[in-house]
């Protein structure tokens, strides 16, 4: 039974908005909770270390060598097969070893975020 | 002009036709503001490390390196040595998190992770400083080269260049650059790669066997006891920590398609780097027994230039002097359209991209006018200045970059309580003591003693100075951290496949 008179505008009737998994940990880095605060805290020290890492391991070995010349001016006269030591080092060797410490780095930094993802992709029980 | 100059005309004008061609040919995928600045970030790793290698590799490695080499001895390698560590240092700490921040430029980036004004300005005017800074010596450079190959007046170098670096610059922006300068690092390598070849078989056939080397040509470390350690040290910190501070470097992360792809470009990088700073020493070593008179002088930056002809008689030394040419000039026009294009970015958006008299230029417009001005300037101030000397020059670039840039970027990825006043307050701390330095050292024209040392080299005191700065300043004004640190850390260092909001 209808009444005269202009209808009412229709109205679309949907539901609360749902997330698309409503207990993945990723809900808790987007909320900013401290879970989630835990977690991001856990990969920015994970990916640090990692890079410090790297980084003192190329001032042990590069970073040294001019202190190692400077304490004992004798290595300068050292040559292997007829090069001088400073000219092989520096020259040619050092490229290969910072192209090697690279290599590391990103292989293990693409691990940690793995390792990132598969954990905050997890749903709670 | 004479015969002599027919190898360096005809090396020339083919690296000039080859650039504009291939520019013109990018330039059909270039259509929009983005495919300018950034070349819609999506460009391979492999192409894009080859055209980061063009880009970086400038005169001061293709021709600086030997001449310093034949001069001073093994103490200058380190300035290869620098410049290529410098990429892994910017591997590890900035280039996955500075490619997913998102931004375009450094001023983008500071404003995006401090929310602040203030910052991007200052950051902006520091860009144009670096820039200018390390864009002086290539014009310059170009017109030394032109002299000495060709016989060109002085203003030659520097015009060509900057006409042709315009031209690419302004029709196709980032993106034909791209296909330009993953060229030109192949020519370089090409063109250092070949003459070496060929000179050292002559060397091993010549039985010449080795220099006469004076003492310390195989130390690596400056002379001069503790001064000459600390000239040595303060040289690794600016190339290590100020390549990731360059514009033109740092612009170039913003192409990758995500974090994963720009550190596997950087890795990239770090192999053609390698490859290439092996050959420019081996002119310096080969110098040093075939042109020793040039040692010490002001044609020693010449030495891969001038060597092919003394070593070779005949049309093989000529054609080799054609293929040396072409690698300078290709390094001048690379280093050049890069540097241009870092800057005229900052320029389009912060100053010929704003509103003027009621009128405000379209995206592309103002990155247009932005790039003749990027241009201009450094090309006139390189016309009417005296050489500065290529090497020193882009060594000052360096340590303003470690001094400022550096520390932003080290303490804006990786620590939360970085604030507005505390950045402003570095970035000029460093700036302004490393342009004391500077200011110091082009003033004193023979240095002597502590001070001058500590001033010709400042990256050891005015990085630790900017760092410390930037630390003290944000922990004193720390209820100024912006709101957004957390979302914005989200985004720098979480993969890209997780579906997460980064603000």
């Amino acid at each position: 039974m209808s009444e005269p008179g202009p209808s009412p505008d229709r109205v679309r009737v949907t539901g609360p908005p749902r997330r698309r998994t409503p207990t993945a940990r990723t809900a808790d880095i987007d909320d900013e909770t401290r879970l989630g605060g835990m977690y991001m805290g856990s990969l920015l020290r994970e990916q640090l270390r990692l890079a410090l890492g790297v980084l003192t391991v190329l001032g042990l070995t590069v970073g040294l060598l001019p202190l190692v010349f400077h304490l004992v001016p004798a290595l300068s006269r050292f040559e292997v097969l007829g090069v001088p030591l400073a000219w092989l080092l520096l020259g040619a060797l050092v490229y290969p070893w910072l192209l090697a410490l690279g290599w590391i780095y990103v292989r293990r930094a693409e691990r940690n975020e793995r390792d990132f993802a598969e954990l905050v992709t997890e749903v709670n029980r | 002009m004479n015969l002599d100059a027919a190898p360096g005309i005809v090396a020339v004008t083919a690296v000039t036709i080859a650039t504009l061609v291939i520019g013109t040919w990018g330039l059909r995928f270039s259509r929009t503001t983005s495919d300018f600045f950034v070349a819609s970030r999506s460009v391979r790793p492999r192409l894009n490390a080859s055209a980061i290698g063009g880009e970086y590799l400038s005169a001061a490695s293709f021709l600086g390196v030997a001449g310093l080499v034949l001069t001073f001895g093994a103490d200058m390698l380190w300035y290869p040595v620098g410049w290529t560590a410098g990429y892994l240092v910017l591997l590890v700490l900035v280039a996955a998190p500075l490619r997913r921040s998102g931004a375009y430029t450094l001023p983008d980036f500071a404003e995006a992770r401090l929310g602040s004004r203030a910052v991007r300005s200052v950051c902006s005017l520091l860009v144009v400083a670096v820039g200018w800074l390390y864009l002086l010596p290539q014009f310059q450079g170009a017109g030394i080269t032109l002299r000495s190959t060709i016989g060109a007046p002085t203003w030659v170098g520097p015009a060509i260049v900057g006409i042709i670096v315009l031209a690419n610059v302004t029709s196709g922006g980032m993106r034909s650059i791209t296909f330009v300068q993953a060229f030109q690092y192949w020519l370089k390598l090409t063109a250092l790669l070949v003459p070496a070849a060929v000179l050292l078989a002559v060397w091993a056939d010549d039985a010449t066997p080795y220099a006469s080397g004076s003492d310390g040509w195989s130390v690596p470390l400056a002379s001069g006891g503790g001064e000459g350690l600390y000239v040595t040290y303060s040289l690794i910190v600016a190339t290590f920590l100020g390549t990731m501070g360059l514009p033109h470097v740092v612009v170039r992360f913003y192409t990758n398609p995500d974090g994963r792809a720009a550190r596997r470009t950087t890795l990239v990088v770090l192999g053609l780097l390698g490859v290439f700073y092996l050959l420019p020493p081996l002119y310096g070593a080969l110098g040093r027994v075939y042109a020793p008179t040039l040692a010490g002088t002001d044609r020693a930056d010449a030495l891969v230039l001038e060597l092919p002809r003394i070593m070779l008689d005949g049309p093989a030394g000529e054609l080799l002097t054609g293929l040396v040419t072409a690698g300078a000039f290709a390094a001048f026009l690379s280093t050049s359209s890069g540097l241009s294009i870092a800057v005229a970015g900052v320029l389009s958006q912060d100053v010929t991209g704003r509103l003027w008299a009621g009128r405000r230029l379209g995206g592309v417009a103002a990155f247009r006018l932005g790039a003749v001005v990027a241009v201009t300037v450094p090309c006139v101030v390189a016309l009417a200045v005296p050489n500065l000397g290529v090497a020193r020059a882009v060594g000052l670039a360096f340590a303003m970059a470690a001094s400022t840039f550096c520390p932003l970027l080290l303490l804006g990825i990786w620590w939360r309580r970085l604030t507005p006043a505390g950045a402003i307050a570095g970035l000029l701390a460093g700036g302004v003591g490393c342009g004391v330095a500077i200011v110091w050292t082009l003033v004193v024209s023979r240095p002597s003693g502590w001070t001058d040392t500590l001033m010709g080299q400042p990256a050891a005191w005015s990085f630790p100075l900017a760092l410390a700065t930037m630390v003290v300043v944000s922990l004193l004004t720390a209820p100024r951290i912006p709101a957004h640190t957390g979302r914005f850390l989200v985004r720098l260092h979480t993969p890209e496949v997780l579906d997460l909001d980064r603000g």
